[in-house]
């Protein structure tokens, strides 16, 4: 079972939080800092195993995670999950994200959270991993995407319009720009085992 | 109107979105928070608005804040309104934000059952897909009873994408409400085999999560896995199911050597390293389950040690990392096999990598040698010091002593290094493992008494040093080591050299700031110190060495009494009025001396941890007797029910009661026993005499003396046990020397060579003889201690309450809850069905067929009983012919309806399990069963080819070959010889049970059953098509693959096996399948292609092998057998040419195959008989000569019958079509005349079920 997705950036800043138990927002929030502690402060040529924390955890436990870029992606395993096989499930998950946003960036992640959620939503299901092609997940989201196209029809159009003044809205933008270290491209992946 | 909407969405184009919302946070990052309450407040008022778009959009941000450890859980409401949104759009945003923040105990959580339960009917996949995606994340027991129904009959939807889901979230009901398991569990098994592989991979991830936790339970389920880990090409699934297979084997050892090959073959084949990683965990899971009396899997321990050590050696940590996991848990049985890589691992204890360094110690921990430890445990001691981190530090330190206690100090052969060790440990600044270096401390200076004078010498340095360890009030854990060295120094004064001063040290005003309980041990302490002085002075004539001590006693004492801590008060005021009266007897020149040290003498001895549990309760004793009656409960109620205050006392009174009597008074036996055993202040009743310390022999070795005893702890330069290391070394060559000298070797001159090789040379553990010969005290236990030691569960472990028997037949009270209408079983005893099909006229009818049916009932009560047993033995017999061939459906489809009929047929199931453990080879069963059927069609037919002979050699099997020659080829004959060859397999394997069983009665039903010569007419029926080059097998059966939701009027499938040999000895390839569609059954052929084309076989076969294939076929009329014409074309290859050939063969459905063994109850059945709708016909039978148990047996193998009801000589059956037609039989049998009068819906079909019957019987 996979007890928590988390995903933040290289400052710890939460990305994505997906708890498959519950805890209060507060011990969520904790949870992210202690993990990203944990994980922070590794180099980059240890291995992506990590016994887990004091809040997550215990001894069935363990921090699963991978680095790219900016991001941290981690899952939080119990025992009954092979941990080669999350590092590459980890993976199908960006390769994925990088479909789906086409080249994706951190950016993408912060200001579509709700599409990573639905992703994510079909590669692992309450805790428990529901398809790791590729190909079939792509499928599914398309799908849903175009549905939610299809109902937004004529009425949807203008609202898009307005958003897409809005990302042009001028006094904005270059405080946008400034941000720059977000807007590091995840790099070509390393290839899938 | 549409102006309205116009406007709306005009409205919702200035409100902020998500993305502003995030765009907003980035652009005030100074008053964050300020900014995000505009934020909230804004979207509180978007949730009052009527406008979905709006509500949608302000719940999506909700879901973006609570990530940010918002709590948004007063938004609840709303975000049910958005989840029941029709559009998919805002039904998604709704659910999502539910998935985030809803659980267990969010109220509303109860409003949405209805809404889930339409999205998971919803025609759109999506919505049902959203759906249980928000479910799994916020099922409650509630939600999980409600809906388990519709989730179950989601997991037969004809969309995988629904199907992987329902099946998946499964597990989250069964957790919540666990009552769902048996009745899903049928289903859920059938979904191992479903065509979608995304689905499949669901199942047997549930599957497994159930088995991880309760293992016991999904044995029966391992001939499946097997057969999935031999055929899956899907690494997550075949991962799953060896991670599985790991959690199996321990409780089936048979198991685990039918794992070995496979495994090894995988680990050998795959280039996967996932799997082959859990290929070694499993083989290793395996080795360890056959570690006893398995002595030739030495090849496999090499082979997993030999990959383990290709993955540590590996420049990838992650492989690095799993290489040490593995490694150690091989280490725990073949310890020898992994030391031999020692050098690897102590390499990997100086890896950069924490998670790598900490698996390496694990594993030191079954490296160490009395040869090494010192070794070892000099270069953890370099690491404590260098580590920074005090998490990893703590790590080692408990390794340390981990490694160096283990199995009785068995490793130790000096323990004033150990000590040593343990007081350089002291100096680590902010450990949290104080106490546990002080447990150690205690625990060898009481049990090596020759170590006592060492130990006592360095605990009074210790404390005369304490300010080192308390002086920074952080690293107060620590300090529990002064708790340690005042109660030793007090304890064994007699060794202290210098007891004046040591009594000073713990009389400093300092001491009053430690915690309590240590300042405790130090004032009883001081009194023991101060009776060792007094007597050591007592011979002397200069008396003020004792009276300085009376005084100092007296002068310092009154700063404990003033403590805030009771012990400490109590104890220091007693003592303080001893020593003063002591104080008064000086004065007076009287000798107390002997007095005081009276007070102290005896001996502790130590005391296992656990010896109070393990106390055996003497016979007679009950313990939860009460011991005096407890006032009535009865009596007070009913006495004075009104009263309020004679009404509650009892009620306040026995709780107390019980409390006082029972569990308190045992805690608190529990709480002195402990706190005597740990409490070195408490005297023996008996105090044992002192024994005289034997002066150990080795000491002489060791000088002792050269030890500076007032060394500061922080010695400069070398730490103080690296002494030892060297003085070890020194003494062992020396030894050594000795040795050789009196055994008078001539090789003296390798004597040189052997001080550098010293760890690797010859020496063996033998060799190495203690420095002290230690005399190690074992813990007292009780006299006739129990040994068991109680692991007790987590109680609140949520996977606890689905340890259920999934064996056991289902009752019908533990059906799912079902909403009215709702056909939710596609197997289903006609009760349902026909509540099903008209549901209020029936219940009255239903109830006075009951009732006619009690008396009956209690009449026949016993010998019901009688033939239900018998009949499970026919069951079970049928399912070890059915699962002779598991690979087709019919044996899965039967899952279900066993699992659901009454009579138990866990036995059955038990028996299968063990007959496909006990098969040697390791080809499955099933395999194995069907190419023993092909061999044996195929002898007759073609003489010439070069055929292969049946693969097991069996006694029978000349017999059979014999039998095979004399008998013409007629088609069924054949089948009857298969089935006996069949038959005569299972029979040995029954035999093999009887061995095991013990009930006298079934056995001998059983034996005669098997016995009986005549053969058992086949399941399956096997057409035979034969060539010189080929031969064909096929089996053909009806399988319901029908809509499970209910819709059984169409739909109807038919899988047929073919099984397909190759006699000859050339390669056969490009095989086609193809029929002759008729009007009524056709086979299914891949979209697109034409309705006369063949299908492709799926394989090739290579010479003498044989492979089965099934083909799906539709059937619109089952009331009529059918004849299909078919061809198979296929490409003979030899070396140097290849031919096609081709090859006819006929299918014949019978009307039998389109029965499906159905359970009934004889209420049900009684009811079926009188609704009236159905048509009679009988028939009879002459010259039967078998026993009438036989003859049902042979009806319900043949034909898919259940036997409802059985009187004497006279039976009632029942079966259903796969189109739901019930079939109801009455057989009766006079001497040897069979009659069977039979009923069904369709006249049709039971004229010739009965004509097949007849059949059956005119054959034998």
């Amino acid at each position: 079972m996979i007890k928590a997705i988390l995903i933040f950036n290289n400052h710890g800043k939460p990305r994505l939080s997906k708890f498959y138990e519950h805890y209060n927002e507060d011990t969520e929030q904790q949870i992210i800092r202690e993990t990203f502690h944990l994980v922070s402060k590794r180099d980059e040529n240890v291995c992506n195993f990590l016994e887990g924390g004091m809040l997550i955890g215990g001894s069935d436990y363990k921090l699963i995670y991978r680095h790219y870029a900016t991001l941290y992606f981690v899952f939080c395993v119990d025992s009954s999950e092979s941990e080669l096989g999350i590092l590459d499930l980890i993976q199908v998950f960006v390769e994925t994200l990088d479909k789906c946003f086409e080249n994706v960036c951190e950016l993408d992640l912060i200001f579509h959270v709700d599409k990573v959620h639905n992703i994510l939503a079909e590669m692992v299901m309450g805790g428990m991993v529901l398809e790791t092609n590729m190909n079939e997940i792509i499928t599914q989201v398309d799908a849903q995407n175009k549905m939610e196209k299809a109902e937004a029809g004529i009425a949807g159009a203008p609202a898009r319009a307005v958003s897409a003044v809005k990302n042009m809205n001028l006094p904005e933008m270059p405080r946008n720009i400034n941000i720059g270290d977000i807007s590091i491209k995840v790099p070509n992946l390393p290839s899938f085992k | 109107m549409a102006l309205k909407i116009v406007k709306g969405s005009i409205d919702r184009m200035f409100d902020k979105n998500l993305q502003d919302l995030v765009r907003g946070i980035r652009n005030h990052k100074d008053d964050e928070a300020k900014y995000i309450s505009t934020c909230i407040d804004e979207i509180k008022q978007e949730l009052k608005q009527d406008n979905i778009a709006v509500k949608a959009n302000a719940v999506c941000k909700l879901t973006y804040l609570q990530m940010l450890g918002y709590d948004v859980s007063w938004a609840a409401f709303n975000i049910v309104e958005v989840m029941s949104s029709s559009k998919f759009t805002y039904k998604r945003i709704g659910y999502l934000a539910a998935s985030q923040c809803f659980h267990e105990s969010t109220d509303v959580i109860m409003l949405t059952t209805n809404q889930i339960r339409k999205d998971l009917s919803s025609p759109n996949q999506y919505d049902t897909g959203v759906a249980l995606t928000g479910l799994s994340c916020f099922v409650t027991p509630d939600l999980a009873r409600d809906l388990a129904n519709d989730i179950m009959t989601l997991m037969s939807h004809t969309k995988p994408y629904i199907r992987k889901k329902a099946v998946l979230i499964m597990y989250k009901v069964f957790l919540k409400y666990p009552e769902s398991l048996r009745p899903a569990f049928p289903r859920l098994k059938e979904k191992l085999e479903d065509p979608d592989p995304g689905v499949q991979s669901a199942a047997v991830n549930v599957i497994c999560e159930l088995a991880r936790r309760n293992p016991k339970n999904y044995l029966s389920l391992a001939p499946l896995f097997f057969k999935l880990m031999t055929s899956s090409t899907n690494n997550w699934v075949l991962i799953k199911i060896i991670k599985l297979f790991g959690a199996l084997t321990p409780l089936e050892p048979r198991l685990g050597k039918k794992l070995i090959e496979p495994l090894t073959n995988l680990i050998h084949s795959t280039s996967a390293m996932s799997l082959l990683y859990e290929c070694v965990n499993t083989v290793i899971a395996v080795l360890i389950s056959l570690s006893s009396g398995m002595p030739n899997h030495s090849a496999s321990i090499q082979l997993c040690v030999q990959k383990l050590r290709i993955l540590i050696e590996d420049s990838d940590q992650n492989l690095k990392y799993l290489g040490l996991l593995a490694m150690s848990k091989i280490l725990k049985t073949h310890p020898k096999s992994v030391q031999s890589h020692k050098d690897l691992i102590l390499q990997c204890l100086d890896d950069k990598d924490e998670s790598i360094r900490l698996r390496a110690l694990d594993l030191l921990y079954g490296m160490v040698s009395k040869k090494n430890l010192m070794e070892i445990v000099k270069k953890l001691m370099l690491h404590v010091d260098k580590a920074e981190g005090t998490t990893y530090r703590d790590e080692l330190l408990t390794k340390i002593i981990d490694i160096c206690s283990q199995s009785n100090y068995q490793y130790i052969t000096n323990f004033e290094w150990y000590i040593s060790i343990l007081v350089e440990l002291t100096r680590l600044e902010g450990t949290r493992h104080g106490h546990l270096i002080a447990s150690q401390m205690l625990d060898v200076a009481i049990r090596v008494k020759a170590i006592r004078a060492f130990a006592v010498a360095q605990m009074a340095t210790l404390l005369d040093n304490a300010h080192l360890l308390t002086g920074n009030t952080q690293r107060n854990g620590i300090c529990e080591v002064l708790y340690a060295a005042a109660w030793i120094c007090g304890e064994f004064s007699e060794h202290l050299e210098n007891p004046v001063q040591t009594l000073e040290a713990m009389l400093r005003p300092k001491v009053a700031t430690l915690p309590g309980h240590i300042q405790a041990v130090y004032v009883q302490n001081t009194a023991k110190l101060f009776a060792t002085i007094l007597k050591s002075q007592e011979g002397n004539s200069d008396s003020t060495t004792s009276e300085e001590t009376t005084q100092l006693l007296i002068d310092r004492l009154p700063v404990f009494v003033q403590s805030a801590n009771l012990e400490v008060q109590e104890r220091a005021s007693c003592i303080l009025q001893l020593v003063k009266y002591i104080q008064k007897l000086q004065q007076k020149d009287v000798e107390v001396a002997e007095e005081v040290s009276a007070l102290f003498a005896g001996e502790l001895n130590p005391v296992a941890p656990k010896a109070q549990k393990k106390v055996p309760v003497p016979e007679g004793l009950d313990l939860d007797a009460w011991i005096n009656e407890p006032p009535s409960e009865s009596e007070s109620e009913d006495e004075q029910p009104k009263a309020i205050f004679t009404k509650e006392e009892p009620k306040h009174a026995r709780p107390r009661h019980t409390e006082v009597d029972e569990k308190e008074l045992a805690k608190r036996r529990e709480a002195r026993k402990q706190e005597q055993a740990n409490n070195p202040f408490y005297i023996k009743a008996s105090p044992s005499s002192q024994k005289v310390y034997q002066d150990a022999s080795g000491v002489e070795h060791i000088p002792v003396v050269q030890i500076d005893l007032s060394v500061p702890l922080k010695v400069p330069g070398l730490p103080m046990s690296d002494q030892y290391v060297k003085l070890e070394e020194e003494r062992r060559q020396k030894e050594r020397a000795e040795k050789k000298k009196k055994e008078k070797k001539k090789r003296k001159e390798k004597r040189s060579g052997r001080g550098k090789k010293h760890d690797s040379g010859p020496e063996s553990e033998e060799d190495i003889t203690p420095a002290h010969m230690v005399d190690i005290v074992t813990e007292e236990m009780p006299e006739n201690a129990l040994p068991s030691d109680e692991d007790d569960k987590d109680p609140n472990d949520p996977h606890k309450a689905l340890d259920i028997d999934l064996d056991k037949p289902l009752a019908d009270s533990e059906k799912l809850p079902v909403r009215a209408h709702r056909a939710a079983e596609a197997l289903k005893s006609p009760v349902e069905d026909a509540e099903a099909d008209n549901a209020g006229p029936q219940e009255s009818r239903k109830k006075s067929g009951k009732e006619k049916k009690k008396d009956k009932d209690r009449d026949r009560k016993k010998s019901k009983e009688e033939k239900k047993k018998r009949k499970h033995k026919h069951e079970g017999k049928e399912e070890d012919l059915l699962g002779g061939d598991a690979n087709e459906p019919v044996a899965q489809s039967e899952e279900p309806s066993e699992a659901a009929e009454p009579p138990a047929s866990a036995t059955a199931e038990v028996s299968d399990l063990d007959f496909w453990l006990s098969n040697a080879p390791v080809s499955s069963r099933t395999q194995e069963a069907t190419t023993v059927a092909a061999a044996a069609a195929a002898a007759p037919t073609t003489p010439t080819a070069p055929s292969i002979t049946a693969p097991v050699s069996e006694p029978d099997e000349p017999q059979d070959a014999e039998m095979e020659e004399t008998k013409s080829s007629k088609h069924k004959k054949k089948k009857q010889k298969k089935e006996k060859e069949e038959k005569k397999k299972k029979k040995k394997h029954h035999h093999h049970h009887h061995r095991h069983s013990d009930g006298g009665v079934e056995e001998s039903v059983q034996n005669g059953t098997v016995e009986e010569d005549e053969p058992l007419p086949p399941m399956s029926n096997y057409c035979l098509l034969a060539e010189n080059a080929y031969i064909k097998m096929m089996g053909e059966d009806a399988d319901q693959v029908c809509d499970i939701q209910g819709n059984l009027q169409d739909g109807s499938q038919v899988v047929v096996s073919v099984i397909f040999e190759n006699k000859c000895s050339s390669f056969l390839k490009s095989m086609e399948f193809n029929v002759l569609d008729s009007l009524n059954s056709k086979l299914q052929r891949p979209e697109g292609s034409g309705p006369h084309d063949g299908l492709t076989v799926p394989f090739q076969l290579p010479p003498g092998v044989s492979n089965e294939a099934r083909f799906v076929f539709t059937v619109q009329s089952i009331v009529m057998p059918q004849k299909l014409k078919g061809t198979l074309t296929f490409i003979v290859k030899n070396e140097d040419s290849s031919t096609h050939e081709k090859l006819d063969f006929k299918l014949h459905f019978t009307c039998t195959s389109y029965l499906i063994t159905t359970p009934c109850y004889s209420d049900a059945f009684a009811k079926l008989l009188e609704s009236g709708d159905l048509k009679s016909s009988s028939i009879r039978l002459e010259g039967i000569n078998m026993p009438f148990h036989h003859l049902l047996a042979r009806i319900c193998f043949h034909h898919h019958f259940s036997v409802v009801e059985r009187i004497d000589s006279c039976a009632s059956m029942y079966s259903r079509s796969i189109q739901g037609h019930h079939v109801c039989l009455l057989v009766k049998t006079s001497g040897q005349t069979v009659s069977i009068d039979a009923k069904c819906d369709e006249p049709t079909l039971l004229g010739n079920v009965l004509d097949e019957i007849k059949q059956t019987f005119s054959l034998c």
